[in-house]
Formats: C-alpha cells, sequence, structure tokens
C-alpha cells in the first residue's frame, strides 16, 4: 500500500527551503536553515580561548556543540528548558557529524562553540542544526574540509521518503521508521546515521541514496546562502 | 592539462573544488585531494599564475609574521608582557624586545607597560602552536595614550589603509587625527574629540561600504561634507 503524504509532495520531495549566512550580529559567523516549518538558527563563536585550561588540547582544537529546542518551538506541549536527555544526545551527534568536516588542527588550544536554537519545530531539526551549523561555520571562517548536509529520511507503511514532517512521522496506524543522514556532499561519506523503527537492510540502503541526492540539493542551497551575503557586493578591486 | 573549475576572483565555500590537475599549487586556505584543489575557507579565489590562493573573508585575525598589530596587555610576567591582539590567541612581548635600556632583575615591569596598556607592536615569530611573539623595535612602534580605540573586522584592514597607505593618509589629513591602523583590526586615533569622531564615522563607513567601488571618491565627499557621524553608531573600546 502506498502512503500518500498530507502536503502532497513526491516521495522524494523536500520541504520548500530557506537559508542564510549571517543573521546575528553578535556572533562570529552564524546561519538560518528553514525546512517546511522547522527552523534552525546556528551561531558560531571563535576559536576562542578554552578555560578551564585542562580541557585545551595543544594538538588540536576542540569543537563543542550545543542543540537546544526552545519551550514554545513544538507543536504540543511547552519545551521544558535546559538539558535533557535528547537534546544532549542530538548535541553529541551533531557534532560527530561536524567534526568530521572541521580542521581542529587549525586551532590547536582554542575551541569553537556551536549553538543551536530551534525556535519552531516540525520534524528533522537535528538535521536542520547541523545544516544551520555548518553555514555558521563557514561564515565564521572556520577551516573545513567540506560542507555538511543533513536530512530526514524515513518509511511510512511500504514508502521510502525523504524530509518527514512530524505529521508523517506520527501516523499511527501504519509502521513508521525514520533515519536522519547527514552526509560530506563532496566526497558523500556518510556522518551521521541514526534509525528508530523497523527498516531491511535493501530499505535502508535506498533510503541512503535517497538522502544523499537529497543533500546535494541542500549543499547547493547552503552554498548560494554563503555566497548571498558576499555577492552583495564583495568583489577585490 | 589542469584547468580551473571555479574563475578568479569568485567566492568560493569550504570543500568547494578550485582547480584540476597537478599544474595548480595549493597556497593558503587551500588543499589538494587527489588531482584537485579544494577550498577550506569561505573566501575569494586569487589565481597567481599556477598558484591557487584563498583570501579568507570572514573570521578571526590569524596573526602573521611581520604584521603590526595593536595589543592590549593583559598580562605582567617575569621575563615580558601577555597582550591581547583581537584573536583566538595570545601574544607575548619579550623584555629584550620592548626596550633597549637596561632593567634590573626582578624590576617592577609595570614600570614600562601596565595592565589595559594599548601597543603598537610587530609580529616577528608565530610557532606552528599559535605562539605569538612581538617587538617594539621598529619605526612607529609604541605604547599608545591619549585616544580613541575602535574595533573593525580584520578583512577589512587592507580597505582602511587603502592602496599605499592612500585611505588612511586621506583620513590623517583631512581630519587632524593621528592614526594606527593595527593588522589585527584595532584602529587608534587620536586628535580633536570632534575630528576623532568624523575619522571613526569615515571609517565605519568604510568598513560597510568596502565592497562598492568608487570608495575613495565616496570618502572623500564624506570627509568634506563635515559629517560628524552623530548617527552612526559608535564603539569605543
Amino acid at each position: 500500500m502506498t502512503f500518500n503524504r498530507p502536503d502532497g509532495r513526491e516521495f522524494d520531495e523536500m520541504r520548500p527551503i530557506e537559508a542564510k549566512a549571517g543573521i546575528i550580529a553578535r556572533a562570529d559567523g552564524s546561519g538560518y536553515f528553514k525546512i517546511g516549518d522547522t527552523i534552525a538558527l546556528a551561531a558560531v563563536y571563535g576559536p576562542r580561548d578554552l578555560y578551564p585550561k585542562f580541557m585545551q588540547d595543544p594538538t588540536k582544537g576542540v569543537l563543542r556543540v550545543k542543540y537546544n529546542m526552545m519551550p514554545f518551538s513544538g507543536s504540543g506541549d511547552r519545551v521544558r528548558p535546559g538539558a535533557s536527555r535528547r537534546s544532549r544526545e542530538i548535541s553529541f551527534v551533531t557534532e560527530r557529524a561536524l567534526l568530521s568536516a572541521v580542521n581542529l588542527e587549525d586551532f590547536p588550544n582554542a575551541v569553537v562553540d556551536v549553538f543551536i536554537e530551534l525556535p519552531q519545530t516540525d520534524a528533522g531539526t537535528r538535521c536542520a542544526g547541523i545544516c544551520a551549523a555548518s553555514i555558521a561555520l563557514a561564515d565564521a571562517g572556520i577551516s573545513m574540509k567540506d560542507m555538511v548536509a543533513a536530512v530526514s529520511c524515513g518509511k511510512v507503511g511500504d514508502t521510502l521518503l525523504v524530509d518527514l514532517s512530524y505529521a508523517e512521522e506520527a501516523v499511527e496506524d501504519l509502521p513508521v521508521a525514520d533515519m536522519p543522514v547527514s552526509f560530506l556532499p563532496r566526497s558523500g561519506k556518510a556522518v551521521l546515521l541514526q534509525m528508530d523503527g523497523q527498516i531491511t537492510k535493501d530499505e535502508i540502503l535506498r533510503a541512503l541514496e535517497m538522502g544523499k541526492e537529497a543533500c546535494e540539493k541542500i549543499y547547493d542551497i547552503q552554498k548560494n546562502a554563503l555566497k548571498e551575503k558576499f555577492l552583495k557586493g564583495e568583489q577585490d578591486a | 592539462m589542469g584547468n580551473l573549475l571555479v574563475q578568479d576572483k569568485s567566492v568560493v565555500v569550504p570543500g568547494e573544488a578550485i582547480a584540476e590537475g597537478m599544474d595548480f599549487l595549493p597556497a593558503s586556505g587551500t588543499f589538494r585531494e587527489g588531482e584537485k584543489i579544494i577550498a577550506s575557507k569561505l573566501g575569494l579565489i586569487n589565481v597567481d599564475g599556477r598558484v591557487v590562493r584563498l583570501i579568507p573573508l570572514a573570521g578571526k585575525y590569524l596573526p602573521k609574521s611581520g604584521d603590526t598589530i595593536i595589543g592590549k596587555v593583559s598580562d605582567v610576567t617575569f621575563s615580558g608582557w601577555r597582550l591581547e591582539i583581537n584573536s583566538a590567541y595570545t601574544a607575548m612581548l619579550g623584555l629584550k624586545d620592548a626596550t633597549s635600556s637596561f632593567i634590573m632583575r626582578g624590576a617592577d615591569l609595570t614600570k614600562f607597560f601596565t595592565f589595559g596598556d594599548f601597543i603598537v607592536a610587530k609580529i616577528i615569530n608565530v610557532t606552528s602552536q599559535n605562539l605569538v611573539d612581538l617587538t617594539l623595535k621598529g619605526p612607529g612602534l609604541r605604547k599608545l595614550s591619549e585616544g580613541r580605540m575602535i574595533y573593525v573586522s580584520p578583512h577589512k584592514v587592507p580597505r582602511i589603509i587603502g592602496k599605499q597607505g592612500s585611505m588612511v593618509m586621506m583620513l590623517k589629513e583631512s581630519t587632524g587625527c593621528n592614526i594606527v591602523v593595527g593588522q589585527n583590526g584595532v584602529i587608534w586615533l587620536s586628535g580633536k574629540p570632534e575630528d576623532e569622531i568624523k575619522a571613526v564615522s569615515a571609517i565605519r563607513k568604510i568598513e560597510a561600504e568596502s565592497h562598492m567601488s568608487g570608495l575613495t571618491e565616496r570618502i572623500k565627499t564624506h570627509l568634506g561634507n563635515g559629517n560628524t557621524g552623530e548617527n552612526n553608531d559608535i564603539q569605543q573600546a
């Protein structure tokens, strides 16, 4: 049985995306990523001094990521402010995903802080967070091997989908599998892969392919967002 | 045979392929992966013969040997002074490099420079761990007093200085202020208060409009108008 998406999208079609760079004046770099009704803001500070000093690493820098959903961001209950088990885990996996792109050895003994805030959510928050953070890191002038793009894939009923909305993720009478993935667009390496639900091996491989294709589209949007900020006229005269 | 994949002077994002083939050589801000030269930062591409260089558009000041910078004394140690230089790292000004006069062992070093003093110094060495050594030996290198400090983006400094110092000369002549521009984006101005405000507003204008052509002309008219820049956001150090 084929699952028809409630918003009438194609199975491999993402929600409309909007991305911007440099939206937070006081941060060293910042990014905005909106996919459907999910909005992620990322601010990057640093490289700067790392304290307490015992955390410093003379061989490479440190990347710290904090993911946070704002209290009023969800569609149901108020999200309790502060760290939760869920947000700690997402901070951790986001950090791991970004680590594979950032050249830490360029800032020994220093730290780069990434703060991801979600003022409005409709599923796919960790992926939107990674996309925003990647824009923010590039905007902060941090040396990176590649950008990082992420999207959620999944299965509702027997249908494989890209970029699930909350309405799709929470379908009650069909089995749902949710699989956020993140890729380095140039090398095509996966840097985040989580899964929740039931899915076969063959379906995972197909979902990964769909995710990769979607990430390439996201990469183009990220690239344009960064260039737009400077193409307002920045030229070397 | 090598070929460029992007245009010279275009904006690239991290991970973007710039050139293909072994004929091109990767310089600062770029790296080679296989046959391709990849950008590692957000910046402008500068192709100089076979050398492909990236001029960063964002990010903190990166200490470079030979740069003249303005630092603020943040610590006084046994052997010299530690300076904050508007970067992720601090700089050391050693006793030997600070003065040619004889200093007794155990002398009170705050008599020479004390906490909060601003010093124009030159970077003599930057190690792999980003330890920065400064010297005061050279023309114009000294402790600064009586004036105001403003902070600008280090990437705008070349525009504020202008070709062969033409822009800063114009600022000095038309405002009558004494101006020192540090490569790290710290600028010292000293003159009559109203002249200082005039110079600050002109610098803020350069910062905001540095990417548009005809900058020198516009700054000239701006200065000629007797614009006091009362409406501008003047950030004082």
